[in-house]
């Protein structure tokens, strides 16, 4: 994975707040992207991790605090493969091509626009689909036609919300090479050194977190912030979710066990006999 | 003796009532695709009430109907799109409230008035054989409208429509495009509700846009798919309609309703399911 640049933050959360009206669903948040990070946040359903991206992209105000991007920061989003509409009327470059601006009066695609199309669908593995209706995609596939759609806007930082949900071991590994490519070098320009900073929610520990350089432990407020070998740890997961957690070490990763899973086991192997 | 096909092309109410039939069917597929897509039925046909009670208060205020009713009912679907945006109550509510109140003043003023210009049973099932010229100038007007429109903010509508969280997050102006899309849709049922009605009016913004559904995958095959066959149910149907001796309106709706299911029958478990799924917004459940 690619090391962060020392240079100005991309995003710098300042003591922020956020609220939907009944109370705050993240409060006193400080936390930095630096350009090139690859940044992973875990924390329970309704910790409030949507919250903080939406903050991030500024779909949502902060109710206390700023968050300060970099001037002229271009950040896309890959939304939850959930609250996608899979009968909705559309191909894969129509998706790709719908978040570029209409550069001219007839809708129709460019030759520029349908070369560039191509280009971003064969770096992503989709070569020969861009006709295809995308319910008729697995689900690997799917979520690199989002990220096709959000490499469409040249982006200096990537915000993915839980991309690896719902999907296999084998798509989870797809998944995240293409990501780990996307952060080491940009496929769209030449002259930057580093990689695409990229910002992920998560629930999967060991399949996803683990692996990434940086992670945040996340339940209304930062709990804790750094290397998973540094974070994974029963002490901050506890205070994360609320449950006491092992944490085990497997081929020099942190490995990290539900305490209590032998009881449950227990009484789950007592209905089927 | 044999039936003359042409008989009804000599008399130039039909012919005016043939063509602002087809442009009307043409404007109400276009639109509907938005209507459809975004599971905005209920609103059609709540804007149509709407529109009822605007053009009662202009019959009794003495103001062009136009712009009576499409000022009232452009202000009901911005009403309608912002109390459905703040979620403080739920969308269906908002337009039961807004619109069922507006139809039912439009009642209160015909029956303490009763100095509209149309009967009520035209307004309410459609009278497509009264149309003067300015009636089908209108509709041609919000037609011709509606196409450059679309035309011009097609990736933001499509973007809009499929993604609005994601668009929002893009740049685009998604309370603005909502705006549009909604006066888009107050427009047309003004111009078109005289047409077909205001019972019938939703069924035309539905119809030819679920039938293009089943017969393609694709938004842009879809926007020009629909008005066709938008314009052949109201040609049709207003042709059929003289021979049957019936309401036009409602020989229009029966002629889409008979492409449809005709298409329906003929499309696969799959092509069918698209449809039965347009208001489902659940995971693909697939593996890589």
């Amino acid at each position: 994975m690619n090391t962060a640049v020392a240079t100005a933050p991309l995003v710098r959360f300042d003591h922020v707040s956020c609220s939907y009206g009944n109370g705050p669903v993240i409060e006193n948040v400080d936390l930095t992207v630096a350009p090139g990070e690859f940044v992973g946040i875990v924390g329970p359903s309704g910790s409030g991790k949507t919250t903080l991206l939406r903050a991030m992209l500024g779909s949502v105000k902060p109710a206390h605090g700023s968050v300060m991007r970099s001037p002229s920061l271009r950040v896309a989003y890959v939304p939850q493969i959930e609250t996608v509409d899979w009968n909705f009327p559309v191909t894969v470059s129509e998706v790709v091509a719908m978040s570029r601006p209409q550069r001219s009066w007839w809708p129709r695609l460019q030759p520029t626009e349908k070369s560039e199309i191509e280009r971003v669908l064969e770096h992503l593995g989709l070569a020969g689909l861009s006709s295809r209706h995308i319910r008729e995609l697995s689900g690997g596939q799917q979520q690199r036609v989002f990220l096709a759609r959000a490499l469409m806007q040249k982006p200096d930082l990537l915000v993915l919300d839980e991309p690896t949900a719902g999907v296999d071991v084998r798509t989870r590994h797809e998944v995240l090479h293409v990501l780990a490519d996307l952060n080491e070098s940009r496929p769209d320009r030449g002259d930057v050194e580093s990689g695409i900073a990229i910002v992920l929610t998560t629930h999967d520990l060991n399949g996803l977190a683990a692996h990434l350089p940086r992670l945040i432990c996340f339940n209304r407020t930062v709990v804790a912030d750094g290397a998973p070998s540094e974070v994974l740890k029963p002490y901050f997961l506890e205070r994360t979710y609320g449950a006491p957690m092992e944490v085990l070490q497997h081929g020099g990763m942190p490995v990290v066990l539900e305490q209590g899973s032998d009881e449950l086991r227990l009484r789950l192997s007592r209905r089927g006999a | 003796m044999g039936v003359d096909l042409l008989e009804p092309f000599s008399f130039e109410f039909f012919r005016n009532g043939l063509l602002i039939a087809t442009l009307a069917g043409a404007l109400c597929g276009l639109i509907g695709v938005f209507v459809v897509l975004r599971s905005m039925s209920y609103i059609g046909h709540g804007l149509s009430h709407a529109v009822f009670g605007g053009a009662a208060l202009a019959a009794v205020l003495n103001i062009n109907y136009f712009i009576g009713a499409g000022v009232w009912g452009v202000v009901s679907g911005l009403m309608i799109g912002r109390v459905s945006r703040k979620r403080i109550i739920g969308a269906d509510a908002a337009i039961g409230v807004i619109t069922t109140a507006s139809f039912a003043v439009g009642l209160a003023l015909q029956a303490r008035f009763g100095q509209a210009k149309r009967s009520i049973d035209a307004v309410l099932f459609g009278n497509v054989l009264g149309v003067f010229t300015g009636d089908i100038l209108a509709v041609a007007a919000v037609g011709v409208v509606s196409a450059v429109v679309v035309v011009l903010l097609y990736r933001r509508l499509l973007f809009t429509t499929f993604d609005p969280e994601v668009a929002g997050v893009s740049g685009v102006n998604v309370p603005g495009m909502e705006a549009v899309l909604m006066i888009l849709l107050s427009a047309t049922i003004l111009v078109t509700v005289r047409v077909i009605g205001v019972l019938l009016i939703s069924a035309l913004l539905v119809l030819p846009a679920v039938t293009a559904r089943l017969l393609t995958n694709s938004f842009g095959r879809m926007l020009w798919l629909s008005p066709a066959l938008g314009a052949v149910f109201g040609g049709v149907g207003m042709y059929a309609s003289w021979y049957a001796d019936v309401p036009s309106g409602a020989v229009i709706i029966i002629a889409g309703t008979v492409v449809f299911i005709a298409v329906y029958t003929a499309a696969g478990v799959r092509r069918r399911a698209r449809v039965a799924g347009m208001d489902h917004h659940g995971p693909s459940l697939r593996s890589a």
